[in-house]
């Protein structure tokens, strides 16, 4: 099917389905117990998880196959949002023109700034993609926000207002909308004491972040994957054996900073606003951390990684004192005020001190990311238990 | 003219703090050949340093007085710092309004201690994994450093003065019959930065343990060989970029109160630094530190800022491209540092 191999038909039907059920998946707590603040299956964060599973999928095509570690990926995506958002501004708040201009934009200017990037390689190439992506966020924050060219409303980020023209609007609907049928729509299904949430925006995401991957999985297998492969691997001998190197980096840059657009792109049509902050590298340093985190140079690391991290962020950030107190409310009141001591500066706003010591560990002691965990675990129980040894995993590294 | 030297006078301190970073920054690429993302995080340590010495001189006892009311009619508590119950009211006032100058003497072991951890806990564990590796790891470092600063100090900036008697203007040009008002805390910091700078050169320069490290730098392997333990040479060496660090950090408070999400703002420009200095050139770091300082110094001026509106935000990446793409080894750049 799809000109795939039976091992890739599988996962690639896996991931559909995780997608397609995430609603259910995302929560398995009823809605009043004491766990549902771990569900995530409401409609906003469900799209982010898809979002910047599109976002660090793209990042993975250009990192994991090549090994160019570009810390200006969130350039792309800011770009992306400008130009999704402008699309509503002028024509009408269908998502189709915004996200076709986004990943239009952030093509040509990964492009241009690929071009002049990738004549370097390693650290300089990381320095070089920094610098073009502070410079746009400088840029993006002063430079283009002033009277007479308004082209990104500087701090306040660009939104649309009741006087744009948006002159195919007519009488669409206020909000983003896909031929009428507005993002915002959520279905809830009452079964028991769950409620499950199906958003119309959530499923726009995911419906593209299927199709990112299974392109994602096609640039894998394909001979254009091989090189880049071999890129990473050994760039000197590759370039010996007269293939020029540099117009399939540029194009795994280019294809890495389309999935950035429609990122970009998709943020705007779920909430029709774009600021300067999504350029800046912090953000780049994000996407990043989610492809390590997740497993470079795997097919599914990426999106396990921005699930994982965003999950988290939410979860975490929203546990403060009092929650923490209850879980250890079993102790002894000096016990537990002990622990709650222990566990606050990793909770709530240190969020991201738990997720730089993650990082931590898991660059230092797990290099292929929690993919690579998973397949140790796997094999570890594969061995012990022999029966089960003729299932394959469904996680296939790239290396 | 004034305004000329003006400008060079504005580029000076922000190009000594690059400087300081940079210099840091190289020494452990050339010496143990890790790139370090978090470097800035040592500098913005430094920094809070200063704060907590601040604060901690300021420790004070509190006795009420009951010979004076406050404003609602209740008798007064009076605050007296600890130093000064120690060494009298004016020896103690002096001490705390002198706890920036203070605070080198205790960020010099702190931070020492700190390379001396970070070298021999975790970067030590990255040397033969690739440079991507140990950019990440140092990356995720500069974050946990970053947050833990934050969970301690809160996430607003904290004013460090200066010692009132280095905290005035005076004029620089009063010896060229011109009028040059400049902060005199800047003029400090850029001779710190200087001392500081030829110290380090001296250092590698005239003592034997320099040599060694020299000499390390340029063939580790037959250092090695010769039967000299280089590696713990380099992680003196190590310890000693990230004290530099945090000394331009300490320094570097009364200018700017420090927050905790300085190291990355200034681990930017700094790498940026180096680049253009060319990597693992000591020399080309501290002249692209003060060159890169002195530009945005001009590029902030407001005749550069109507020619071309925000030239004063991206001067600095774009000399970088500029430079990176036509002289890739940067300005002093060796022949074989980095080439792959």
């Amino acid at each position: 099917m799809l000109k795939l191999d039976k091992k890739d038909t599988t996962l690639f039907l896996v991931v559909i389905a995780m997608t397609l059920l995430a609603p259910f998946i995302m929560n398995p707590f009823p809605t009043d117990s004491g766990l549902a603040q771990f569900n995530a299956g409401y409609p906003d964060l469900m799209q982010r998880f898809a979002i910047f599973g599109i976002f660090a999928i793209g990042f993975n095509i250009l990192f994991g196959l090549t090994g160019y570690l570009s810390f200006g990926h969130a350039a792309f995506l800011g770009v992306g949002s400008y130009a999704a958002v402008w699309m509503f501004k002028l024509l009408s708040f269908n998502i189709l023109p915004a996200i076709f201009l986004a990943v239009l934009v952030a093509a040509i200017f990964s492009l241009a700034i690929g071009f002049v990037c990738l004549r370097r390689s390693g650290i300089y190439f990381s320095i070089l993609t920094l610098a073009f992506a502070q410079m746009s966020f400088a840029m993006a924050y002063s430079v283009l926000s002033n009277p007479s060219f308004n082209l990104t409303n500087g701090e306040t980020g660009l939104q649309v207002y009741a006087d744009d023209p948006q002159i195919l609007k007519g009488s669409g609907p206020d909000a983003t909308h896909l031929f009428g049928l507005e993002m915002r729509n959520t279905f809830t299904l009452d079964v028991g004491a769950w409620a499950f949430q199906f958003n119309l925006g959530f499923y726009i995401c995911a419906m593209f972040l299927i199709l990112a991957f299974y392109i994602s999985l096609r640039i894998f297998r394909s001979p254009f994957g091989l090189i880049l492969r071999a890129i990473k691997t050994n760039q000197t001998r590759l370039n010996f054996t007269g293939t020029n190197s540099r117009p399939y980096t540029l194009a795994a840059f280019v294809i890495s900073g389309m999935y950035a657009g429609l990122a970009g792109g998709l943020m705007a049509a779920m909430d029709p606003l774009a600021g300067a902050e999504r350029m800046q590298w912090t953000a780049s340093g994000e996407v990043v951390l989610m492809t390590i985190l997740g497993g470079a140079g795997t097919l599914l690391g990426p999106i396990l990684g921005a699930g994982f991290i965003k999950y988290f962020e939410n979860i975490f950030s929203k546990i403060n004192d009092s929650v923490l107190q209850s879980w250890f409310s079993f102790m002894p009141d000096g016990l537990s005020d002990f622990f709650v001591s222990i566990v606050h500066p990793f909770v709530g706003k240190g969020w991201h001190l738990t997720l730089g010591l993650l990082f931590m560990l898991v660059v230092t002691f797990l290099p292929g990311g929690l993919v690579e965990g998973g397949q140790k675990i796997w094999s570890r129980l594969r061995n012990k238990d022999k029966d089960g040894g003729a299932k394959s995993t469904a996680t296939t590294p790239a290396e | 003219m004034d305004a000329f030297i003006l400008q060079i006078l504005n580029g000076l301190d922000k190009g000594s703090a690059y400087a300081l970073i940079a210099l840091g920054l190289t020494l452990i690429f050339g010496t143990l050949g890790v790139v370090n993302f978090a470097h800035g995080a040592l500098f913005m340590i430094g920094a809070f340093v200063a704060v907590t010495m601040q604060k901690v001189l300021n420790l004070s006892t509190e006795l009420v007085d009951p010979t004076k009311k406050d404003f609602l009619g209740n008798p007064l508590m009076v605050k007296t710092p600890y130093v000064e119950n120690w060494f009298g009211e004016s020896a103690g006032q002096f001490i705390i309004n002198w706890s920036v100058p203070l605070s080198i003497l205790a960020a010099i072991p702190i931070m020492l201690a700190i390379g001396f951890i970070m070298e021999r806990g975790l970067i030590r564990h990255f040397y033969k994994r690739p440079h991507a590796d140990q950019i990440l790891v140092t990356f995720g470092l500069a974050i946990v450093l970053q947050e833990i600063v934050k969970a301690f100090f809160g996430a607003n900036p904290i004013q460090t003065p200066a010692p009132d008697a280095l905290n005035g203007v005076v004029n620089m040009g009063a010896w060229l019959n011109m009028s040059l008002s400049y902060p005199l805390w800047r003029i400090v910091y850029f001779c710190f930065a200087a001392i500081i700078i030829f110290g380090v050169f001296a250092f590698l320069q005239f003592t034997t343990f320099g040599m060694v490290v020299r000499a390390g730098m340029a063939d580790r392997e037959t250092v090695g060989l010769l039967g000299i333990n280089i590696d713990k040479r380099f992680t003196i060496m190590f310890a000693i970029a990230a004290s530099v660090a945090g000394l331009a950090g300490v320094m570097y408070a009364p200018i700017n109160p420090p927050n905790y999400h300085w190291g990355m703002d200034f681990l930017v420009l700094s790498f940026v630094v180096v680049v253009v200095g060319g990597m693992g050139s000591l020399p080309g770091a501290v002249l692209a530190g003060f060159l890169l300082g002195i530009l945005e110094s001009f590029a902030s001026t407001t005749w550069a800022t109507t020619t071309i509106p925000g030239i004063n935000q991206i001067i600095i990446y774009l000399v970088a491209i500029i430079i990176l793409l036509t002289r890739p080894r940067g300005l002093m750049g060796r022949k074989g540092v980095m080439e792959e």
